[in-house]
């Protein structure tokens, strides 16, 4: 038997090849093309995502000479750091990191937290209308925000609750402009993409054999003991992917950034006034009439957008799994 | 007949948990989705004026809305644009994420490296850094340049030359260059339809590919006949997930449009106009497509 096997596996491809009738042969050079397309597909696929943050990090070390000199492409000639400094200058970088690493942090915590909560709800019982307020929930992702945009932004700006404001002070909240609104969405699970979140949370739960629940409530264990103790230890790898996503998304959101916390300095917002911070510092601070050309705006902002988001790829890095591994393990279904 | 059995015991007290789980969610949906909704339909409706203390609406009947068609000179130009765009990029977008999720889903060396680099766009393509990227006149003065010294000859601009001359179909040769062109935004836009799709081949069972190689299909009778049905609810989820991501994108010029007229016109009524038109539009499309789509998807129970 073991001596058969070994000559098959002597024989030469060509015999084997004949004793296939030529499928063998038909069979390796098609997956060896396949493999060959494939990698150059995937090179250029790769390439044309990449190459815009190359661009930019090569575009932020140049001097503005560089930016008008046709033989200039992708390596500066005249090495510079000062885009750095200004773009730096500009959006008050340290600051504002501060707050946005701040803010994101404790929004997407809030986010997944409510969210978590509502998911295991809508997974692991069964109440009456339980239907209607899921339904309710993929309303939720479906509406975009712009739609009600008007009605919040009136409603924050003359906040109250049922006139409790206005009988004790007289006058209603003006809430825009600070960090409150937003909290209070978050705690609703109203923030930005929270439907989404809801949704993936309670497919995740929804899989957990039951048997696994019932053993902890013989144990003794109450419905909330149940939730934290047995539940939550192996949603780990969901949950941490949803939070990555919220801090992500909270850190580039311009929409409820801008609608509610104007005054607060986000880099998501300081980003987008850096080009006329630029024109202004150009015309008042060095005097040139003339203001800032496109090509050095554009390489400002292009050094703004990197500072924004060198952070996110080092986290993108380092939790890489995070983001990508667990979500497409989890087997989103309808 | 149905029994009533009113619950009791464990069934009750768990269904009040389940209330409690879900409280939060309610609480938040009542005040910040449902009367919002109402209140912005009512705006529509209504000028709004807003003074020191409170904001009045007076009601004026559909006034926003003929205003938005016929004295407003950029929406409905806008809305046709921003549409047909979604439409466009929409199904490019499912295209490309359902064939890059199958390549990513066989295995080859630096597959890791790979996705990746894939699903980057999440993050880099998100909030407000989409809209930043769009306007680099830069970039585009450097491929301008770049297209000069070649001498113009790149292999999409000539076959597209050849192919309108040709005259046959011109609209629809047209459609499919744009979309050639602007493969960096489909690219950027389908990091999330890509996990999704992957997520989704990852559950179906080998076995059904090896009892259909023992049956001898060939790989493209797999992809049609157990790839496809298998996966094709998500084909709804993505569809769906991109019309509505498209709408958030900070690139929307209908939607900055809206904003633009509630924060700096202070005109309420008018935003909430055009916001309604939009998410009118928007809701229609969805409905209409996912009725299409979802008699299409195969549910494997």
């Amino acid at each position: 038997m073991s001596k058969r096997k070994q000559t098959a596996a002597v024989k030469s491809f060509r015999e084997r090849n004949r004793a296939s009738h030529g499928y063998l042969l038909k069979k390796t050079v098609r997956t060896g093309a396949w493999k060959l397309v494939r990698v150059f597909l995937l090179f250029g696929m790769c390439f044309l995502i990449l190459q815009p943050i190359l661009n930019k990090i090569s575009i932020s070390f140049m001097a503005e000479e560089d930016l008008y000199n046709a033989m200039v492409i992708s390596v500066p000639e005249h090495f510079t750091t000062d885009n750095y400094q200004l773009a730096m200058q500009f959006m008050d970088y340290g600051k504002t990191l501060c707050n946005t690493v701040l803010v994101s942090l404790t929004i997407a915590l809030l986010q997944i937290a409510m969210c978590t909560l509502a998911g295991y709800g809508f997974a692991r019982f069964e109440f009456p209308l339980k239907n209607f307020w899921f339904a309710c929930v993929i309303m939720m992702i479906v509406i975009p925000p712009q739609t009600i945009s008007t009605s919040l932004h009136l409603h924050f700006r003359y906040f109250d609750i049922f006139g409790i404001f206005r009988l004790l002070t007289g006058e209603s909240l003006n809430l825009r402009g600070s960090v409150a609104p937003y909290y209070l969405m978050s705690l609703g699970c109203m923030g930005l993409k929270n439907g989404l979140y809801i949704f993936m949370i309670r497919q995740f739960f929804r899989n957990i054999p039951k048997e696994l629940e019932e053993a902890s409530y013989v144990d003794g264990c109450g419905t909330l003991k149940t939730f934290l103790r047995i539940m939550l230890p192996d949603a780990k790898p969901i949950l941490t992917s949803c939070f990555l996503f919220s801090f992500v998304w909270q850190w580039t959101d311009g929409f409820y950034s801008g609608m509610f916390l104007g005054n607060i300095k986000l880099l998501s917002i300081q980003l987008q006034m850096i080009g006329e911070r630029l024109g202004s510092y150009i015309t008042n601070t060095l005097h040139n009439a003339a203001g800032a050309s496109v090509g050095y705006t554009n390489c400002i902002v292009a050094t703004g957008t990197l500072l924004v988001i060198v952070p996110l790829l080092v986290l993108y890095l380092f939790a890489q799994k995070g983001f990508v591994e667990s979500l497409s393990s989890s087997g989103i279904k309808m | 007949m149905k029994k009533i059995k009113k619950a009791t015991g464990l069934k009750r007290q768990k269904a009040i948990s389940g209330y409690l789980f879900i409280l939060p969610f309610i609480l938040g949906f009542l005040a910040f989705m449902v009367k919002p909704f109402f209140q912005s339909l009512y705006m529509s409706l209504c000028s709004v004026e807003v003074g020191p203390g409170g904001f009045r609406s007076l009601y004026q009947g559909l006034a926003n809305y003929t205003r938005a068609f016929t004295v407003d000179t950029e929406f409905a130009r806008l809305l046709v644009e921003e549409i047909s765009r979604m439409c466009v990029n929409a199904l490019a977008i499912m295209v490309f994420s359902f064939f890059v999720a199958l390549i990513l889903n066989q295995k080859f060396k630096g597959r890791a490296l790979v996705r990746a680099i894939f699903f980057l766009p999440v993050i880099l393509s998100s909030g407000v850094i989409l809209g930043i990227e769009y306007d680099n006149a830069l970039l585009s003065s450097v491929q301008d340049a770049i297209m000069e010294t070649t001498g113009n000859t790149s292999i999409t601009n000539a076959l597209e030359s050849i192919l309108i001359t040709a005259g046959v179909g011109a609209q629809a040769f047209q459609i499919v260059f744009d979309i050639v062109d602007g493969i960096y935004d489909v690219a950027i836009a389908s990091g999330i339809q890509i996990i999704i799709f992957l997520s989704g081949l990852q559950t179906i069972s080998v076995n059904m590919y090896e009892a259909a190689d023992i049956e001898g299909c060939t790989s493209w009778e797999k992809l049609w006949k157990i790839t496809f049905p298998m996966i094709s609810s998500l084909f709804l989820v993505n569809w769906i997930y991109t019309i509505v991501d498209f709408c958030m994108r900070s690139d929307n010029q209908v939607m900055e449009k809206i904003s633009d007229t509630m924060i700096v016109n202070l005109d309420y009524g008018f935003a909430s106009a055009m916001a309604w038109v939009y998410f009118g539009i928007v809701i229609v499309l969805i409905g209409v497509s996912s009725a299409i789509i979802s008699k299409g998807v195969y549910y494997y129970e």
